[in-house]
C-alpha cells in the first residue's frame, strides 16, 4: 500500500520549504505572522515556522474543518474535544459517517469553499488516489523519523495514522469452543455464526478479512483468490452468514456470535456491549492496515491543519487513539520511551511478531478487482 | 405518475381582452414553475451530470468510451441480469398477490373499513425499507429470530435454516422484498378496480356471460394495461432498491446499485467512480424505456377506466 516517490522529489519539496521558511522570515511581524502556512512543509526549531507561530497562527484562524470522523471511532470524540479545548479552535465535523470515496469527493467539489476540508484521514488506496491527483499538500510533522518508512509517503504527502490487526471476536457464551485460527473457524460448530463487518467489494475491514484469509490459505499480498475461496468454503459448509450488517448489534442480539473486523473496532464497539467477548488475532495470519491522515493542498485553514498533524503526533494524540483501542502508529515509540497509556495498551490483544508489512499499490489494487469480480460468482 | 392539473381559465360573460388572455396565459405558466424548477435541478441536471461522468475518464476526465465498455461485461453485465431478473420476479409475483388482495376487499359485502384500513396499512409497509427492513427481518426470522423460535417450539425443534430457508441468499432479498412490494401493488391498482363499474357486469350478465367470460372478455381486457402498468412501477421500485439487499446478502448477490456504491462509495475501490456513473446511466435509460412504457399502457387503460 505505500509508495515510494523518487527522492528528486523530496529535494524538491525540502527547497520549497527551504524558500518558503525564508520568505517567511522577511515577513514576520508579531501580531500573529504572516507565514503563507499552506507552503510549510515542516516545522522549524525557531523563527517563523516553529511550533509556537503555528500555534499563534492556527489561533487566529480559530476553526478547523475535518471530515468522516466519528466521534465514537479510534476516540475522535475525545480527541476533537481536547484539541478544541487546548487551542480554542472550534471543529466542524462534515458527514461524520461518510466514507474515504466520501472525503476525496469534497476535497474536489468543495475546492475554493471555506467549509472545504483541512485534513483527511482516509484509506491508502484513497490517499494514493489523491496524492496523485494532486489533492495534498506535503507536511512531516515533528515525529516524522517515528512513523515506519513503510508507512509513510516519502514526499509528506500521506502518513499512516493508526490501523490494527485483522482479528476474531466471538461472545463465549454462544461460543462453546474458542476459535483461535481462521482454518479454525470450519468448525461444524460454528454454523450460521460468523459473520463480517460489511461487504467485501465496498467495506475496508471486510476486505482486509479476505485478504487475512488468503494468507492464512496459501495466498499472498498478490494473490487473495484462495481468501475468496476460503469464505465461499464457510458459506457452503453454512458457517458463514455473508450479512453486511454484521457489527456489534448482530453480535449481541446472537445473528451472528463470531464476528471477523479489526481489532480495535471489536474492543472499541462490541466489546463494551457483549460482556465477556473475547478477542484473539488468528494464529495463521497476520494483516495489518493503518488509515493515513493527509492535509488538503486547498485547506481553507492551512495553519489549524497543520496544527491537528502536530497535535494527532504527539504523544497525547497517539495515547488518545490508544485509548480508543486504535494503535497508533508510534507504538512502538511509545512502548520503548515508557510514554504509553498502559491500561489501554493491555487491552489490546498482543500484536503477532515481526515487523509491519503491507501490500504494495499493485497488489492492492489486483485485489480489489479479483474480489470486485470473484466475491458474488464463488459465494453467490 | 404525477398530473398536474392546468387551472381552467373560467368563462365569465364578458369576453377577455387579448392582454387579459396574455396576463392569464402566463399565469398558468407560473403555477407550473415551481414544479418545473424542481424537474430541471432535482432530475434532469442530475441526469445530464451522470451522462457526462459516464463518458469521463476517472482520473484525467478526458472522453472515453471505457466506462460504458465495463459496464456491459464481465461482473457488471451479470450483475445488470441478475438486477433484471430480480427485479421482474419481484414484480410478478406481488404483482399477482397484490392484485388478489385488492380484489378481496374491493368486493368484500360492508366492507369500507376493511379497505380503508388495508389501503392506509398498505401505504405504510410500502415505504418501509432500507436497513431497518433487513434488521427487522433479521431480528424475525434469521437463525436466533423470534418466529423462527416459535417455529421451532411448536413443530418439535424444526428449524427452517436447516431445511433450506436463509435470508442472506437472492430468495431472501426476493422473500424481504415482498414485505413492500405487495401492499405497493395493492395501492396502486386499487383505483384500477374502482374504474370497473358494475354496470359493466351486469350488462354482460343481462346478455347471459357468466363470470368467466365476463372476466376473459370484459373485465380481463379494460383490466389488463393497468396491471400490467403497475407491475412495471413495481419493477422499479425492486430495480433501484439498494440497502436492503446489501445488508442482507452484503454483495454476494451482484446486483447493479450495490455495484455503483461500491464503486462511489466504498472503502475499497479507488479511482472508478466513473465507472459507477457509466452503469447509473444505463439503469436510467432502462428505467426510461419503463417509464415510456408505462405511459403508452396508462393511455391505454384510460380508455375505459375514467
Amino acid at each position: 500500500m505505500r509508495k515510494s516517490k523518487a527522492v528528486a522529489v523530496v529535494v524538491a519539496a525540502a527547497s520549497t520549504a527551504v524558500f518558503a521558511a525564508a520568505c517567511g522570515s522577511s515577513n514576520a511581524s508579531s501580531g500573529g505572522s504572516s507565514v503563507d502556512w499552506s507552503k510549510v512543509t515542516h516545522l522549524t526549531a525557531s523563527g517563523p515556522d516553529s511550533m509556537a507561530n503555528l500555534v499563534k497562527d492556527a489561533e487566529k484562524e480559530g476553526q478547523l474543518n475535518v471530515i468522516t470522523l466519528p466521534s465514537n471511532w479510534a476516540n475522535y470524540g475525545n480527541i476533537m474535544k481536547d484539541f478544541t479545548a487546548k487551542y480554542h479552535i472550534h471543529i466542524t465535523d462534515a458527514i461524520p459517517e461518510g466514507s474515504s470515496g466520501q472525503e476525496l469527493q469534497a476535497i474536489q467539489t468543495e475546492k475554493g469553499q471555506s467549509r472545504a476540508p483541512d485534513v483527511v484521514d482516509v484509506g491508502t488506496p484513497f490517499a494514493v488516489e489523491g496524492a496523485q491527483k494532486g489533492y495534498w499538500a506535503p507536511y512531516q510533522v515533528q515525529s516524522w523519523k517515528n512513523i515506519p518508512a513503510d508507512a509513510k509517503d516519502t514526499n509528506g504527502d500521506y502518513y499512516a495514522d493508526y490501523g490494527g490487526y485483522v482479528a476474531i471476536g466471538y461472545n463465549p457464551a454462544k461460543v462453546k469452543v474458542p476459535p483461535t485460527s481462521f482454518a479454525s473457524l470450519t468448525n461444524p460448530a460454528y454454523k450460521n455464526m460468523i459473520a463480517l463487518n460489511g461487504s467485501p467489494t465496498s467495506a475496508g475491514a471486510a476486505f482486509a478479512a479476505v485478504y487475512a484469509a488468503a494468507l492464512a490459505n496459501g495466498g499472498s499480498f498478490s494473490n487473495i483468490t484462495p481468501g475468496i475461496q476460503f469464505f465461499a468454503h464457510l458459506k457452503k459448509i453454512g458457517n458463514f452468514v455473508p450479512t453486511a450488517t454484521g457489527g456489534p448489534t448482530t453480535v449481541q442480539n446472537g445473528t451472528t456470535p463470531i464476528l471477523i473486523w479489526w481489532d480495535y473496532l471489536l474492543a472499541s464497539e462490541v466489546k463494551p456491549v457483549v460482556p465477556g467477548f473475547k478477542i484473539v488475532i488468528p494464529s495463521d495470519s497476520s494483516f495489518a492496515s493503518y488509515y493515513d491522515q493527509a492535509i488538503s493542498a486547498s485547506a481553507p485553514d492551512p495553519a489549524a491543519a497543520r496544527l491537528w498533524e502536530e497535535y494527532l503526533y504527539s504523544t497525547t494524540g497517539q495515547n488518545l487513539w490508544l485509548a480508543g483501542f486504535a494503535r497508533p502508529i508510534e507504538l512502538s515509540t511509545l512502548v520503548s520511551a515508557g510514554t504509553v497509556d498502559k491500561s489501554a495498551y493491555s487491552s489490546l490483544p498482543p500484536a503477532p511478531a515481526g515487523a509491519l508489512t503491507f501490500p504494495t499499490q499493485a497488489q492492492d489494487n489486483t485485489a480489489e478487482s479479483t474480489i470486485t469480480a470473484d466475491w458474488a460468482k464463488d459465494l453467490g | 405518475m404525477i398530473e398536474v392539473a392546468a387551472p381552467e381559465a373560467r368563462a365569465s360573460g364578458a369576453r377577455p381582452s387579448p392582454v387579459a388572455r396574455a396576463v392569464r396565459a402566463s399565469l398558468r405558466w407560473a403555477g407550473v414553475l415551481p414544479f418545473g424548477l424542481y424537474i430541471a435541478l432535482g432530475l434532469i441536471a442530475p441526469t445530464i451530470a451522470i451522462a457526462i461522468a459516464a463518458f469521463q475518464d476517472s482520473n484525467t476526465g478526458a472522453a472515453t468510451f471505457s466506462n460504458i465498455d465495463a459496464a456491459v461485461h464481465g461482473e457488471y453485465l451479470i450483475g445488470l441480469r441478475t438486477s433484471i431478473e430480480l427485479s421482474v420476479l419481484t414484480a410478478i409475483v406481488p404483482g399477482i398477490f397484490g392484485l388478489l388482495i385488492a380484489y378481496a376487499i374491493f368486493t368484500a359485502k360492508r366492507g369500507v373499513v376493511l379497505r380503508r384500513v388495508v389501503i392506509t396499512a398498505s401505504g405504510v409497509f410500502a415505504n418501509f425499507g432500507g436497513v431497518p427492513l433487513a434488521l427487522v427481518f433479521i431480528a424475525t426470522i434469521s437463525t436466533t429470530g423470534v418466529v423462527t423460535g416459535w417455529i421451532q417450539d411448536l413443530f418439535n425443534g424444526f428449524n427452517i435454516w436447516n431445511h433450506g430457508f436463509s435470508l442472506y441468499t437472492a430468495f431472501g432479498v426476493f422473500f424481504v422484498y415482498m414485505y413492500f412490494q405487495i401492499p405497493l401493488m395493492v395501492l396502486v391498482i386499487f383505483p384500477a378496480l374502482e374504474g370497473l363499474r358494475p354496470a359493466w357486469r351486469e350488462a354482460a350478465q343481462n346478455m347471459g356471460a357468466g363470470t368467466w367470460q365476463y372476466w376473459r372478455h370484459v373485465g380481463g381486457p379494460v383490466l389488463f394495461p393497468s396491471f400490467l402498468g403497475c407491475l412495471l412501477l413495481l419493477f422499479g421500485g425492486s430495480f433501484s432498491a439498494y440497502a436492503t439487499a446489501e445488508a442482507l446478502t452484503g454483495g454476494t448477490i451482484p446486483l447493479t446499485p450495490i455495484q455503483i456504491g461500491s464503486l462511489l462509495n466504498g472503502n475499497v475501490i479507488a479511482g472508478q467512480e466513473n465507472l459507477g456513473y457509466a452503469l447509473g446511466l444505463i439503469m436510467i435509460v432502462i428505467i426510461a424505456i419503463v417509464m415510456v412504457l408505462y405511459t403508452v399502457l396508462q393511455r391505454r387503460a384510460a380508455r375505459w377506466l375514467r
